[in-house]
């Protein structure tokens, strides 16, 4: 019987704490509640990191037993050992200790979701194969006696040959001591020689395994057999002879390809497995039940998704405003504070306008992202994310993709950065290169502060039938991203990513409550993450931007000049015209006049020009350049900005932000990849420069032209 | 009849795999084998994707691997 006990999350530095012997493997499904319950077993002893050479995310933690500690390394959920995605070969090569820098675990903790043992079951017969001691935590055990499944786990436990097998529940910390206590003794713990799922497979791997010596263990075996393991495949076909590898595949694969006949022969198995031990209820139906299949209806369900959407924007704006101002007023009170204590010279312009502006810009970003990735989290882990990409899966098949991008395409909307490495749960190469390129074409958050900077200073605020015109244009750029997403994706699956028509297969998790422990740490790591990467790029920028723009500095006759012609100006006024003339003479600015040309056909002056090129690095940096170069100071608030961009002139009188140049702009921000970020993590997760490359030459290239045409037919016009 | 012939509801006994599509073969690791009893959980607006129940777990898939699937329908559905 299950003892209630209540779970302690352990403290740092309070009771005895043990160092870590030992690593175990947490391995199990999707959504079989293995973070909750790392989290559970780690309490907050735990860190995040990179698997060497890819993307995927390595936590790492320490569980403290009562005679012994071990570090718990969370794996990505897989189905099987197949690995034909990034995160199952990860899995994969962890456990049999391939990878390099992390140790080979010596003992597997297996995670089976009780409502879901048939998927579980599968996972674990495969795990068997690697001769490592293996405990199982069956989850959600409440979760199954709620819909009426009750497991005999005796039996359970007599069918895998003595595996132990422990039910907990996470959310309520049944069953938790039970599985620490199994924990301690796991490298005592009997396991079968040979799993009950397919003996005759298992028997003729260990065979040939102990004939071919110690640099075959009995899992290499299996994956040469199985093909999974191309390297194995080959060699075992040179030590034995192809003939005689082709004759044993036949025996025991027959005609069919191996994962085929591997999936019949184990779930076979596992079929009468649990018609022994499991037993169902009927069901009666609740009304959340109910509810459930109504919102899953196709029409009921797709409005309620763009229902959603529009809750997660308003949401965004709304939410975040209160928050951004009040970062905003920090930050340049500060950087006042800073110029009236210390008087104004290069020091206090470099913290004031390098440093603190610069950090200033990146925080200003955190609430909008940290409330979008909020309601990610939520709806990642209620199970409706995957529940849009069946919705979905119709609209991205006409650009020859498939449900899978739906949601880092979504994901986007936040950031391109983790939206790009959610892509590697899309199997197929192609599919998924096509949906990366796409992805930096969705409006990030990042552009949202040029987009209400131009649309507050150059778009009537009126309304049109029941719409604001300013919300209308903010929509319109959405799409007009979402297209360039779209038409991308579509452009590369016709020509140079063409291949077979994706398959859309995708395990689709059940509707269930968000766990708050697990959404905070998430949330958390989220945040952490992005203030230490965007922040560590906008920051060098600020500097470099700062240092430009304040170099080399105007001798003390053309400060005269510029203050005599400035004598009938109040002083603020002066001091901007003396910082425009600074400006005009800086590093900045002499960059800005040379490139200038470049970008005239556009209809933008060197000022425009110049901030446009400092945001290369990071999009956002662009409205704080703007800030300077406009002689307002990088400080001043957005109104005067504006006001400033609608009198801005060129020498000879005509205004610089006339509509046409103006729509140009926005189509060249919505379009154009200005993000270094981005690119380091195309260049990782494609592991080439090929694609950051050409991403950043094709997105500039069809910003630029799509400026040019509004400017110039604009015009025009 | 095919899986992807099935309605809404209804439930059907998988009979016969056609294993040369390789995006059948990730449905069978994910469970769909021969012999067990599925239910037509939803189908999307246009007729595709589809999504089946089986032992608890719902899959998607589209129409294209489920015509691989031959079934015997057993109940229609709702």
């Amino acid at each position: 019987m299950i003892e209630s006990t209540e779970v302690k999350i352990p403290v740092s530095g309070i009771g005895i704490r043990r160092k870590a012997r030992a690593s175990i493997a947490l391995i199990g499904n999707p959504n079989a509640g293995k973070s909750t319950l790392f989290n559970r077993l780690t309490g907050l002893r735990q860190t995040t990191g990179n698997f060497p050479g890819v993307t995927v995310e390595k936590h790492l933690g320490t569980v403290q037993l009562a005679h012994n500690a071990f570090n718990l390394i969370d794996l990505p959920g897989i189905y099987s050992l197949d690995g034909t995605s990034t995160d199952e070969r990860i899995a994969v090569d962890v456990t049999l200790g391939r990878v390099p820098g992390t140790e080979r675990p010596s003992g597997l903790l297996v995670v089976i979701d009780a409502t879901h043992i048939y998927q579980g079951l599968y996972l674990l017969e495969q795990l068997l194969e690697l001769q490592l001691p293996t405990i199982v935590a069956l989850t959600m055990i409440d979760a199954a006696t709620a819909s009426g499944i009750s497991i005999d786990i005796v039996a359970l436990q007599n069918a895998l040959g003595g595996v132990p097998v422990y039910p907990v529940s996470s959310i309520s910390g049944h069953g938790l001591d039970a599985l620490k206590e199994g924990l301690e003794h796991i490298t005592s713990t009997p396991f079968p020689s040979i799993p009950a799922s397919w003996p005759e497979f298992s028997e003729t791997a260990e065979q040939l395994s102990q004939q071919l010596g110690p640099d075959w263990q009995r899992i290499d075996v299996i994956q040469a057999l199985l093909r999974t393991h191309p390297g194995f495949a080959g060699r075992l076909g040179k030590l034995l002879g192809q003939d005689t590898v082709d004759n044993l595949r036949l025996k025991l694969f027959g005609d069919a390809p191996p994962a085929a006949a591997e999936a019949r022969q184990r779930y076979q198995w596992i079929k009468t497995v649990i018609a022994e031990v499991q037993e169902q209820a009927p069901l009666y139906s609740k009304i959340s039940a109910r509810l459930a299949r109504w919102t899953n209806r196709p029409w009921p369900a797709t409005l309620l998704f763009f229902a959603v959407l529009l809750l997660v924007f308003q949401a965004v704006f709304t939410w975040a405003t209160p928050m951004m101002d009040a970062i905003d007023a920090l930050s340049s009170g500060l950087g006042r504070l800073i110029i009236t204590k210390m008087g104004d010279n290069a020091l206090s312009s470099f913290l004031a306008d390098g440093v603190i502006a610069g950090v200033g810009s990146v925080l200003i970003f955190l609430p909008q992202i940290l409330i979008l990735f909020l309601f990610i989290i939520i709806l990642e882990d209620t199970g409706y994310l995957a529940r849009t990409s069946f919705l979905m899966d119709r609209v991205m098949r006409t650009v020859g993709l498939s449900g899978q991008s739906v949601i880092p395409m979504l994901s986007s909307f936040a950031c391109a950065v983790p939206s790009i490495m959610a892509t590697r749960v899309i199997p197929d190469r192609r599919d998924r290169i096509a949906t990366i390129l796409a992805a930096p074409f969705m409006t990030c958050s990042a552009r949202l502060p040029i987009y209400a900077l131009l649309i507050a200073a150059f778009v009537p605020n009126q309304s049109i039938g029941w719409m604001n015109l300013q919300g209308l244009v903010l929509f319109g750029l959405y799409i007009l991203g979402i297209l360039g997403g779209l038409g991308t994706a579509l452009l590369l699956k016709s020509s140079a990513l063409k291949g077979p028509k994706p398959h859309f297969m995708l395990a689709l998790p059940d509707f269930r409550a968000p766990n708050l422990q697990t959404v905070a740490i998430k949330l958390f790591d989220r945040g952490r993450i992005f203030l230490k990467r965007a922040g560590t790029v906008i920051f060098v920028v600020a500097i470099l931007v700062w240092t430009l723009a304040y170099f080399p500095r105007m001798d003390t006759t053309e400060y005269a000049t510029v203050a005599t012609t400035g004598t009938a100006l109040d002083q603020p006024e002066i001091a901007n015209k003396r910082s425009a003339a600074q400006m005009e003479q800086s590093w900045l600015g002499r960059i800005g006049r040379t490139i200038e040309p470049v970008f005239k056909p556009l209809g933008w002056d060197w000022r425009v020009s110049s901030a446009v090129i400092a945001g290369f690095p990071a999009r956002e940096v662009v409205v704080a350049v703007m800030g300077t170069i406009y002689a307002v100071g990088s400080d001043a608030d957005e109104q005067s900005l504006s006001e400033k961009l609608r009198s801005a002139r060129w020498p000879d009188g005509k205004l610089i932000f006339t509509l046409p140049m103006v729509l140009g702009l926005l189509v060249f921000y919505a379009w154009c990849l200005q993000c270094a970020a981005t690119l380091a993590t195309i260049r990782r997760e494609t592991n080439s420069w090929r694609w950051p490359v050409f991403a950043w030459v094709y997105m500039t290239s069809i910003g630029y032209t799509g400026a040019f045409v509004i400017f110039q037919v604009g015009s025009i016009l | 009849m095919t899986l992807a012939d099935l309605a809404r509801g209804d439930i059907a006994k998988l009979d016969e795999i056609d294993t040369r599509d390789p995006g059948v073969i990730r449905l069978m690791v994910l469970g769909m084998v021969e012999d067990i009893v599925v239910r037509m959980e939803n189908i999307a607006i246009g007729g595709d994707p589809l999504e089946v129940g089986f032992f608890g777990s719902s899959v998607s898939l589209r129409k294209e691997q489920a015509r691989h699937f031959k079934v015997t329908r057993i109940t229609a559905g709702d």
